[in-house]
């Protein structure tokens, strides 16, 4: 097994650059184990509904492609803003991230209405072994995606008071991987529980 | 505001008692010594507050060192009460009591023994290995750290405020359910695990992206020392099996908060799932602990039989295959649970398969001294200690992998007599070996021998009393975690066996508290000048004895394995005047060590439901970082005339 | 700024080529599922085969896999955690499936 090693560049930012934006990429697949394990978890217990609804009672099909359609445009305009960082265009950056929270916060918003009614009605996910495990998948991913916006906009505090350096590229790096990754694991959360729910 | 947290929590029977006031008492004797050394300045600014991960590394030691202690403690009561408990009358343990000791001897072995001395390791040995300075986030490693100390001290706190778990070290549900379970214990263990395991976590992804990008120019991967390959298949195996149990044991709060049916018996929950996800980190997590270990004897095996390691490619196929075995193996923690026959012999024979790498390795090392110039140091010494016990655990191991073998022998004191054989033969004895091995580099003298022989000797025989016994028992019906049986068995004399060989395990332990003392009273005479005591073939040994705190003023490069010893041969003169520049390194910081305290009490005010205090404390662990993240100098330059000073001396 | 030669960034072509790849996959999906295109087998198959497109699509186009200049850590990595979620949902669902038919 020959490969390079990577050549001892002199400038520390730029080898702390490459070295944490491969670390952050470690971390999320790491998080992609975690999530795998509520997907185990999902798949295991999701007829284990002990009475209660299914999740063809529960899932309204429009709804959630409303809520993918906006996720999968925050993480297009996520990309735009990145576009911008690399060019150094601190207007475009901010701008372009306030698009993506805006989008990400819509995403938020529905997600919570969604479960809110479902606890109205008394189907919250102390309901059946089903609704826990789905409860907990979607709000994991919900949470994931409310630490990205907090992050969306400590980080855009820092880009408005310190412009585009290679320090703040390399977090706004970090921030976009992030965002990309919560919209990957949203495609198997749209598909494996609502679409196969629902069916 | 104060939750479920009564005074009721401080009441405890005699013996707890004892434990916990011996306890404080002994913190606060050393508090007392610091304070009267005047060294609490020292301690904060070049030890708490240090991103060095050679004082890092002594930091898990000790921790590890600490927590052996207690853990052997927990395993003397069991003895003790196992050996004269043919009724209930004759014991001195309440079943309760003796519940939550053999909950917490696992619970402290496994995460505050085994993975302390696994990031200790690392962090003391794969910088100087690879020719780095650093690991890739000094920062991320301080918090890393404190995490794992903030779990550690939620363990011991447990031992005084309310009660610890008592439902085994892996928390089955539904006993560790909120049905079953309402107390404190389960959640101080939850919290416990969580705290600990984020740090595991966090250090994993840190040494993985050391290992992988900061290697010196010319160290390929296939000319990395053992060690460093050992901890890199276990780093892989950290990073993709703790998230298992951050999941798992998150599922299992849900239910107890939030009233949940993930592990409940009815509204259709699913406790085996619960057995199967936690099996699923468990299994890799054993492994995570012993491949250190082999790594730590390949450097030993080779450097005290002067001679290249055997079969290095074949050494390296052998940590890649036992990486991946680990993760499809786990059923046969629950052969007996129900499955079909097919699912069990799929995995008893993935099981069986391991054996053969491991096989592999063993042979190399022997091989290795095959025809060596050997030395019978203490690392060698304790090398042959794991040749004869850890054998014999392999080898119980490949038996039970069988299923029907295993049906009979399930949960019995078989099964405990066989994981202890591996954990003290292979990660214990490694660690010892470790320990001697490269004390001299990482503390400027070397231990003295004599006493380590004694401490040696003692483990290895009170290692055999304690439990070649217990495979007998397991053979002869007795299960595991039992305080009391009855006379008629005939398992008293077996049973009195193993406690008399756990009084010389203690006596191992204080002989390598004794070497201890005597070896800092004799350091004089036994400093080691060169910082290559043992003629060893790694880089580290390149280094002074201790190192500087940059490791290398000129990062070395290199052409071969041992590329040391290649040195050595070469007989390379030193250059004139070597040309150095200045060193970047990190500044120390207090953060982490902050990041650590706010978990400490998140722990425990979360565990007695204090949940006003748990919000502030996650506050706190986020602004601390936040802090972190504004701050704008975090590293500094070592100036060319700083290092030319150290350097000389 | 001078961003390290090994970073790896997309155009926006990259990016809008994955959206767009992606909006028809999603659609794809959703109508496979709502029309009842086909049985419910092979609705099921589909679906999880565009999904597998999609988050490859999403890989090239917005985390710049195929860009990955040796030696692809990145790419390893990726595929290991493939490996092991593979076995952990599977082997679980084998698994407890498993169980489930023999105990409960």
């Amino acid at each position: 097994m020959t490969e390079n090693i990577a050549v001892h560049h002199h400038d520390p930012d730029q080898e702390a650059y490459t070295k944490n934006v491969f670390g952050f990429w470690v971390y999320l697949m790491t998080d992609c184990v975690l999530f795998g394990v509520l997907f185990a978890t999902y798949a295991v217990l999701h007829n284990n509904t002990f009475g209660g609804p299914s999740g063809k009672d529960i899932f309204d099909p429009l709804f959630v492609l409303k809520e993918t359609l906006i996720l999968l445009t925050s993480s297009f305009t996520c990309g735009l803003a990145m576009i911008a960082a690399y060019r150094s265009e601190k207007k475009k950056v901010i701008g372009w991230f306030c698009v993506t929270f805006l989008l990400g916060l819509s995403f938020v918003v529905l997600e919570v209405t969604e479960f809110a009614g479902l606890v109205r009605e008394g189907n919250g996910p102390q309901r059946s072994a089903f609704l826990s495990s789905y409860f907990t998948l979607v709000a994991t991913h919900g949470m994931h995606i409310s630490m990205g916006l907090l992050w969306m906009a400590v980080f855009m505090a820092q880009v408005f008071r310190k412009g585009i350096t290679l320090v703040t590229a390399r977090r706004l790096t970090c921030l976009s991987m992030f965002w990309h990754f919560l919209d990957v694991v949203w495609i198997f959360i749209f598909t494996l529980v609502y679409l196969m729910g629902v069916y | 505001m104060f939750g479920n947290l009564t005074f009721n929590a401080l009441k405890h029977d005699t013996l707890q008692n004892a434990a916990g006031y011996s306890m404080i008492f002994g913190g606060l004797l050393i508090a007392a010594l610091i304070t009267y050394h005047k060294k609490w300045i020292y301690l904060w600014k070049e030890w708490i507050t240090s991103l060095d991960p050679k004082r890092i590394g002594v930091m898990y030691i000790v921790v590890a060192l600490v927590m052996l202690i207690k853990g052997v403690s927990d395993a003397i009561l069991m003895r003790a009460q196992q050996s004269i408990a043919i009724s209930d009358a004759a014991s001195f343990l309440t079943s309760d009591h003796y519940q939550q000791i053999f909950t917490a001897h696992g619970t402290t072995m496994i995460f505050f023994v085994g993975m302390a001395v696994v990031f200790g390791m690392m962090n003391l040995v794969i910088p100087l290995q690879i020719g780095a300075r650093d690991v890739a986030y000094p920062f991320l490693n301080s918090v890393g750290f404190w995490l794992f100390a903030a779990a550690g001290v939620l363990l011991l706190v447990s031992l005084v405020v309310g009660n610890f778990n008592a439902t085994g070290w892996l928390g089955y549900p539904p006993l560790s359910g909120i049905e079953y379970n309402p107390g404190e214990g389960v959640d101080y263990w939850i919290w416990i695990l969580q705290i600990a395991g984020v740090g595991s976590l966090i250090s994993g992804i840190n040494f993985i992206v050391t290992i992988l990008r900061m290697r010196c120019p010319g160290m390929t991967l296939m000319k990395m020392p053992l060690f460093t390959w050992c901890a890199l298949g276990t780093l892989v195996l950290i990073i993709f099996a703790f998230p298992i149990l951050t999941a798992t044991l998150a599922l299992l709060s849900l239910d107890r908060y939030l009233g949940m049916h993930f592990f409940t018996a009815s509204f259709g929950g699913n406790a085996m799932m619960y057995v199967n996800l936690i099996w699923a980190w468990g299994h890799p997590e054993v492994y995570i602990l012993v491949l250190p270990a082999f790594g730590i004897f390949s450097e030993v095996v080779a450097t005290f039989s002067e001679k290249r390691l055997f079969g290095y490619a074949s050494m390296v196929w052998a940590i890649i295959a036992i990486t991946i075995l680990s993760f499809i193996v786990w059923l046969h923690h629950f052969f007996t649970m129900g499955a079909e026959p097919n699912v069990n012999v799929f995995f008893g024979i993935m099981t069986m398969l391991i054996a053969i790498p491991t096989g592999v390795k063993i042979f190399n090392w022997l091989f290795t001294m095959y025809r060596g110039r050997i030395h019978f140091t203490t690392p060698m010494l304790w090398f042959l200690g794991f040749i004869a016990t850890f054998s014999i655990g392999g080898m119980t191991g490949v038996l039970m992998s069988i299923p029907p073998a295993d049906f009979q022998i399930h949960n019995s004191l078989f099964l405990v007599a066989h994981f202890h054989s591996v954990i003290i033969g292979g990660v214990l004895f490694g660690f010892f070996a470790g320990y001697a091995y490269w004390f001299p580099k990482i503390v400027g003298f070397k231990l003295n021998e004599r006493l380590g022989r004694y401490a040696f000797w003692c483990w290895l025989v009170g290692f055999l009393l304690a439990f070649l016994p217990l495979y007998i028992l397991g053979l002869m019906g007795a299960t595991r975690r039992l305080d009391h049986y009855d006379a008629s068995t005939g398992w008293q004399p077996l049973f009195i066996i193993a406690a008399v060989g756990v009084v010389l395990v203690t006596c191992g332990i204080g002989f390598q508290i004794l070497q201890l003392i005597v070896s800092i009273k004799e350091r004089k005479q036994n400093m080691d000048t060169t910082g290559d005591p043992w003629n060893g073939r790694t880089l580290e040994w390149s280094t002074t004895s201790p190192p500087p705190f940059y490791n290398f003023a000129i990062i070395p490069e290199v052409r071969d394995h041992d590329p040391f010893w290649t040195m050595k041969q070469e007989k390379k003169s030193q250059v004139a005047k070597p040309h150095y520049e200045p060193i970047h390194m990190p500044k120390s910081s207090p953060i982490g060590f902050f990041v650590g305290l706010f978990s400490l009490f998140f722990g425990f005010a979360i565990t007695w439901q204090m949940m006003e205090i748990s919000i502030v404390c996650v506050i706190g662990v986020i602004v601390s970082l936040v802090i972190r993240i504004s701050e704008n100098e975090t590293d500094y330059y070592v100036p060319v005339l700083e290092v030319e000073a150290i350097e000389k001396s | 700024m001078d961003l390290p030669k090994d970073a790896l960034h997309g155009t926006f072509t990259d990016y809008l080529v994955g959206f767009i790849l992606s909006l028809l996959l999603t659609l794809a999906a959703y109508f496979t599922t709502t029309e009842h295109l086909f049985s419910k087998k092979m609705v099921f198959l589909t679906i999880i085969g565009l999904a597998l497109a999609q988050a490859i699509v999403q890989f090239i186009c917005f985390f710049h896999l195929s860009k990955e200049s040796k030696p692809r850590w990145n790419l390893l990595i990726f595929l290991s955690m493939i490996f092991v979620i593979a076995i952990i949902i599977g082997g679980s669902l084998w698994i407890m499936y498993n169980l489930d038919d023999r105990t409960m």
